[in-house]
């Protein structure tokens, strides 16, 4: 059997944690391509063929390709599709975009965020904010599977293996890009950070946000957040953690002024080693804690900061 | 314009859902359902495009068991103007899946010629993110996913979309597929002469059938478990401990 991996690949650049997480989960189910696809791939393109596992690297470079389009993406997943029995990815919010639409064209139904690969037509998945996992075997010709990266080890490295560069397909024209607002930041990446400190409601306000990213950078840490501190404004959108924000599985995590509701635990609580620190003992976060600490963060952070 | 709202009826997210012993599934019981959060905002904006001149008329469809009446009677009382019930399933436990609901929509949008659906991004149980994508591939329509910030001009769209790296936004050929996040506004609350008025308001009701599709799954599901359980951990007394504790561990 073979596979189609579509690499994640933002303004020219592999995303190399998350796309080798998604070659671990796929390898044993065959050969796997992966697709490097955008307005600049090649340098991609090359550093996917160094991931431990894959069979050969597809480059597709078109500037209707650029920012990832659904439309334009798809319509390549689908006219490469013939040749494979599985199309993947890793399931960012890109490959969310555009995998349900391949799925569509294909007749099949997308198996998203999937957790565990039991053979080529059976697959386990989180349901419900994490409350169930469920085991699917697919009954379609072709599998469109999304990968949950936090519950797979990246692959390691091997000698590149053979890159070859292809054409894009018409671009139906459907939608154009207009910007992107991205913030540069020095701290790791949320979902490949070892260490991640999140702040929620209880920060209390966006000036006092500047305390959790004092912790992180002190750990040398990512920085997340509750969806309440996201739609209070403490916080920007992409650092928000959950059921439907970024799925989490670091070494440590740190809880600080959330109270644990089930859509938020739904993105951490894989991590190996969980820290809460919440004025209100009674809060839920405390069950899912290794080491909680009852206290007000306004004097427990400082204090944990200076002391580390 | 019309405008089209998808809406699907799911187990409200403040209930703690419970996997059946014999993993046959989860547990349904007398269990709170509600109308799917994200749909809530997408029923929300579709009204406050009616109300801003942008759209004509707001069109609520659910698919699944006949229970799903009360998930668009919310959606008339929270404003939509009417609304199409389509049966696709007499077993609460079966949950039809995207792809379906994806191909019943489209004839629906055949029928109906709305200028935007705007469907959730998520539905909360099954937690597939699919359907909007999957009904504007099957429509060849432009698709913008994932919405906080939707303005329509004319022929064309501006969406601003919540994606991992921070904002994007695009511009998108109307008819269009949008799908919303969590901020894109904060859905009203229906009042009480409007949850009665909504009790006279159209409900039309279908099958699968007369659709032509195959609701049937495509995923058949071997068992539904319960994930493994964290193992209580321990309350520290002070930062000092918990700084002792951590370094015990080997995480700082
Ligand atoms: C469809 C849907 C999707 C959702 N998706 C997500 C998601 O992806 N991620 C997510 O996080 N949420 C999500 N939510 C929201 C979720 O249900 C909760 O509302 C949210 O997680 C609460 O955030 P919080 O813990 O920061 O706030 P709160 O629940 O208000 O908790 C604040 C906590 O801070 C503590 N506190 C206050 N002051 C102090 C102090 N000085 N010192 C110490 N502690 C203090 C309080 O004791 C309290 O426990 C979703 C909800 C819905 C309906
Ligand atoms: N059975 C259904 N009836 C009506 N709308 C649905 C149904 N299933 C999904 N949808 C719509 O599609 C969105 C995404 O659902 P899903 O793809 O299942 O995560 C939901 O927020 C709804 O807008």
């Amino acid at each position: 059997m073979a596979v189609l991996l579509l690499a994640e690949v933002t303004d020219g650049e592999l995303n190399l944690d998350a796309t080798a997480k998604a070659v671990t989960a796929v390898a044993a189910l065959g050969d796997v391509t992966v697709l490097c696809a955008g307005a600049h791939a090649a340098a991609a393109g090359e550093a996917a063929a160094k991931i431990a596992g894959v069979a050969k690297v597809l480059v597709a470079e078109d500037a209707s390709l650029g920012h990832r389009l659904a439309e334009p993406t798809a319509a390549l997943v689908v006219s490469l599709a013939g040749d494979y029995d599985h199309v993947v990815a890793p399931a960012t919010t890109d490959a969310k975009n555009v995998l349900p639409r391949v799925a569509a064209l294909l007749d099949a139904m997308v198996i998203s965020d999937v957790s565990g690969v039991i053979d080529g037509d059976t697959f386990e998945r989180p349901i419900y904010a994490g409350n169930a996992v469920q085991t699917v075997k697919s009954k379609d010709a072709k599998k469109v599977v999304s990968i949950r990266t936090s519950t797979f080890d990246a692959a390691g490295e091997q000698a590149a293996c053979a890159v070859e560069t292809i054409g894009a397909t018409d671009n139906p024209g459907l939608s154009e890009w207009v910007e992107d607002k991205v913030a540069e930041s020095d701290r790791p990446e949320l979902t490949s950070a070892g260490v991640v400190v999140s702040g929620g409601r209880g920060v209390g306000s966006k000036d006092d946000f500047a305390l959790i990213e004092s912790l992180a950078d002190k750990l040398g840490a990512a920085v997340g957040a509750s969806r309440a501190a996201v739609d209070s404004g403490y916080a920007p959108n992409d650092w928000q953690v959950g059921q439907t924000g970024k799925v989490v599985a670091p070494d440590l995590y740190v809880a600080v002024g959330i109270s644990g509701a089930i859509q938020h635990l739904a993105g951490m609580k894989d991590s190996k080693v969980i820290v809460a620190i919440n004025k209100d003992e009674e809060a839920p976060i405390f069950q899912v804690a290794d080491y909680g600490l009852v206290a007000d963060l306004f004097t427990a952070v400082p204090e944990l900061v200076e002391k580390l | 314009m019309k405008v089209l709202v998808p809406v699907k009826r799911v187990i409200d997210y403040n209930v703690k859902v419970r996997v059946k012993a014999d993993g046959s599934g989860v547990d349904l019981a007398n269990v709170k359902m509600s109308m799917n959060p994200f749909d809530e905002i997408a029923v929300e904006e579709a009204i406050r495009l009616r109300e801003a001149g942008k759209a004509e008329e707001v069109i609520a469809v659910s698919i699944g068991v006949k229970q799903a009446q009360e998930t668009l009677r919310t959606a008339l009382a929270m404003g939509a103007d009417r609304a199409i019930l389509v049966v696709a399933a007499d077993d609460v436990h079966q949950d039809v899946e995207p792809l379906a609901v994806a191909k019943i929509l489209a004839k629906i949008v055949e029928e109906e010629q709305p200028g935007l659906v705007l469907c959730g991004k998520q539905a909360i149980d099954n937690d597939m993110n699919a359907t909007g994508q999957m009904l504007s591939a099957l429509l060849g329509w432009s698709q913008a996913t994932f919405a906080s910030k939707l303005e329509i001009e004319g022929d064309h769209a501006l969406v601003t979309r919540e994606v991992d790296g921070g904002l994007q936004t695009i511009k998108v050929t109307m008819p269009a597929i949008v799908t919303v996040d969590l901020r894109l506004n904060e859905p009203r609350y229906a009042s009480l002469p409007n949850i009665m008025k909504a009790k006279k308001k159209p409900l039309d009701e279908k099958t699968a059938e007369d659709y032509g599709v195959d609701a049937s799954p495509r995923l058949e599901v071997l068992k539904t478990e319960e994930p493994p359980a964290r193992k209580a951990g321990e309350i520290v007394g002070s930062v000092d401990e918990l700084v002792a504790k951590l370094k015990e561990a080997g995480v700082v």
